[in-house]
């Protein structure tokens, strides 16, 4: 067989070979929806497909209690509450994706129009910096400068008693892990949208600056508008992104199935939360009870189910540009 | 037939080309006559909030690795870079990080030499072959699925796989026939995932950069497609594939969530069985990303100076490979060099 392979390969086996290997992507896919699915089904089937997701009891006391279980468990040990988790996700993606996509567009126009050549030189480099840093250390980060600062100079001692028989206010918790995730998801985007930018016809803009627009007004009314879609599609990748930030969130988000109340005013900021991402990597040593496992796995249906919509939606977003034969 | 000049190449799967380190289009140089000091005060402003933008990046860029400097040289000591990890709950007691590293070095070297051919074999295929349409189309949007996946999803998926008991050979058994699942091969397989995306999308970048004639030279010569991919689009492309799998080392040192799940979390490298090279592929270790995961305050360790010194070789690993991947991405192809 191997003889055979070394042989000078025909166009026609050549491809047939060749895009073999390249259908083992598809394989793959198809095996992890599969797999994952599977492994899900007892979370689904006892909760009613999707009513897992909804809210309920503390989130925290149930994965406990399914620890302790035997390795066939009744069904009720199965029932899950997990809004809490679901909840962080959400308020993180939203808060990051939204604070970083106005900070990225700014800064996408000055490395596109407005930054002079030795800077640019400067603040290219400094996005792949930002992009290639792994988020363990911007967890590190997170949890030994900021968490410790939050938790001596923001929290006033009788916001602490406040609360204190709800939370323990340690400084991790929803500022801190807003702020790293924005500072983590700027970069895709940055990315995205300066592609975006470059790619406009030089025409148009300089038909805008024809016309009288300043390098502003040209900038913002034919290049960032025209680029719109690819500002979307940026907010939805960067949302993938984020959705599925496991080791950074758990680092610093306090880790407790808590879904912070906006009615609590400023303390709100400081409250603890979980991700649905950070809870599967916290559960990785229980995984071997029954329901802990089908949980996990139902959590990662949860997050390959959306990571999947917002890949399709970041495609389709994109598609208005791509009619227009700009390249992004 | 050919394939090559279509409508609108998509662009790459992975972040754009800013963060691909491909070459760019030069800016275009801003025009004369028009001073700020002439704008209107909204103009202005708006002018100055691009600036704070772009001056804070980098602040927080320098910020960020300054500490990281700072911290990581004050507690990293030679002594630390050869010893053995210990569990301690004291952290004088916690020895170096020498198993991590090594443990790094072992996942990198085999999750992208898995990756590398993966990603430019379905590139070459799909440029060059790419028949029939929809395969083609549906691989590509696959790879880009793939990229989009967060990595603890791989992970959990990366368990249930080598769980079965069809991959018991790949990792330690336990008395009761269970499979752990967990070692270097499981944690390097789901790590290449993560490489595929990239080294694809710059395979695919440099493919569609070769001009057809090129090709069409070659075809005229006699030579059949996959002679002509051999022979002249490899040597082409192959800066473009350097870059890919550089950038995807780069990700694959700095990932933390799959080898949290499937590298067995012990602090040491323990080989499984007696095999002398095969043993510690079986077995289960960690890795620099690992440790300082469980070196901070949110693990179990809790020794944060350890966890300093770790995350800035951590870094520096990942800064160089980035390094390297832009200045493969400069150097001239042989194509330019020839017309």
């Amino acid at each position: 067989m191997f003889r055979r392979l070394r042989e000078p390969w025909t166009d026609r086996q050549a491809a047939w070979r060749l895009g073999a290997v390249s259908c083992l992507v598809l394989l793959v896919i198809l095996l992890m929806v599969v797999f994952v699915a599977v492994k899900a089904w007892p979370t689904l089937s006892n909760n009613g497909g999707v009513g897992w997701l909804g809210p309920g009891e503390d989130v925290d006391k149930q994965m406990s209690a399914m620890l302790t279980t035997s390795r066939h468990p009744d069904s009720s040990v199965y029932h899950l509450d997990a809004w809490p988790l679901v909840y962080g996700t959400i308020l993180t993606t939203i808060v990051a994706v939204g604070f970083g996509l106005v900070f990225s567009v700014l800064a996408a126009i000055f490395i596109v129009e407005f930054a002079p050549e030795w800077l640019r030189r400067l603040v290219v480099p400094a996005v792949r910096l930002l992009a290639a840093i792994p988020s363990v250390v911007y967890g590190l980060v997170g949890i030994l400068v900021l968490v410790p600062f939050v938790n001596e100079h923001l929290i006033s001692a009788e916001r602490r008693k406040e609360v204190e028989y709800v939370v323990q206010l340690t400084g991790t918790g929803v500022l801190v892990a807003c702020l790293v995730l924005t500072v983590m998801v700027t970069p895709i985007m940055i990315a995205i949208v300066v592609d975006a930018l470059r790619s406009i016809p030089t025409a148009w803009t300089e038909g805008a600056t024809a016309l009288g627009a300043n390098r502003w007004e040209a900038m913002w009314t034919v290049s960032v508008r025209a680029a719109r879609p690819a500002i979307v599609a940026a907010a939805v990748l960067a949302g993938a992104r984020a959705v599925g930030e496991a080791v950074m969130i758990s680092m610093v988000s306090g880790s407790r199935g808590f879904s912070p109340n906006l009615m609590d005013g400023l303390t709100y900021l400081f409250e603890p939360f979980r991700t649905v991402a950070a809870s599967m990597i916290e559960q990785v040593d229980g995984l071997n009870a029954p329901a802990i496992s089908s949980s996990v796995y139902a959590m990662a249906l949860l997050l390959l189910f959306s990571s999947l919509v917002l890949s399709i939606g970041g495609y389709v977003a994109k598609l208005p540009m791509r009619r227009q034969g700009m390249r992004v | 037939m050919s394939t090559i000049p279509r409508s609108v190449p998509p662009a790459p799967a992975v972040g754009g080309a800013l963060l691909a380190g491909g070459p760019q289009r030069p800016y275009r140089p801003a025009p004369r006559r028009d001073s700020v000091s002439s704008w209107r005060w909204r103009h202005r402003a708006a002018y100055g909030a691009c600036w704070a933008a772009g001056l804070s990046l980098c602040l927080i860029a320098v910020a960020i690795l300054g500490y990281m400097a700072v911290e990581g040289v004050q507690y990293l000591s030679l002594e630390m870079l050869v010893t053995r990890p210990e569990p301690s709950l004291d952290q004088a007691q916690t020895g170096g990080i020498l198993d991590p590293i090594l443990g790094t070095l072992i996942l990198t070297v085999m999750a992208i030499l898995i990756a590398t051919p993966l990603g430019a074999v379905a590139a070459i295929w799909i440029v060059e072959y790419g028949r029939p349409r929809w395969l083609a189309r549906t691989i590509e949007s696959g790879i880009e699925v793939v990229a989009g996946t967060p990595d603890i999803v791989l992970a959990i998926f990366g368990l249930a796989i080598f769980q079965l008991p069809l991959f018991a050979p790949l990792s330690f058994t336990a008395d009761g026939g269970g499979v752990f699942g967990r070692s270097f091969f499981a944690a390097s397989a789901m790590l290449s995932l993560i490489a595929i995306p990239m080294v694809f999308s710059a395979t695919r970048e440099g493919l569609l950069q070769v001009p057809a004639h090129v090709r069409e030279a070659s075809w005229a010569l006699g030579k059949t497609r996959i002679c002509t991919i051999r022979s002249v689009l490899l040597p082409v492309v192959r800066r473009h594939i350097a870059t890919g799998s550089t950038l995807g080392m780069g990700r694959i040192v700095g990932d933390t969530a799959i080898v949290v799940v499937l590298l067995g979390g012990s602090l040491q490298i323990t080989p499984v069985g007696d095999v002398p090279v095969l043993d510690v592929l079986k077995g289960s270790g960690s890795t620099l990303t690992t440790y300082v995961y469980n070196a901070s305050p949110a693990g179990e360790g809790n020794a944060p100076q350890k966890a300093y010194a770790a995350a800035f070789v951590l870094l520096v690993l990942v800064l160089l490979l980035n390094a390297v991947a832009t200045s493969i991405g400069k150097r001239s192809s042989p194509l330019e060099a020839h017309s």
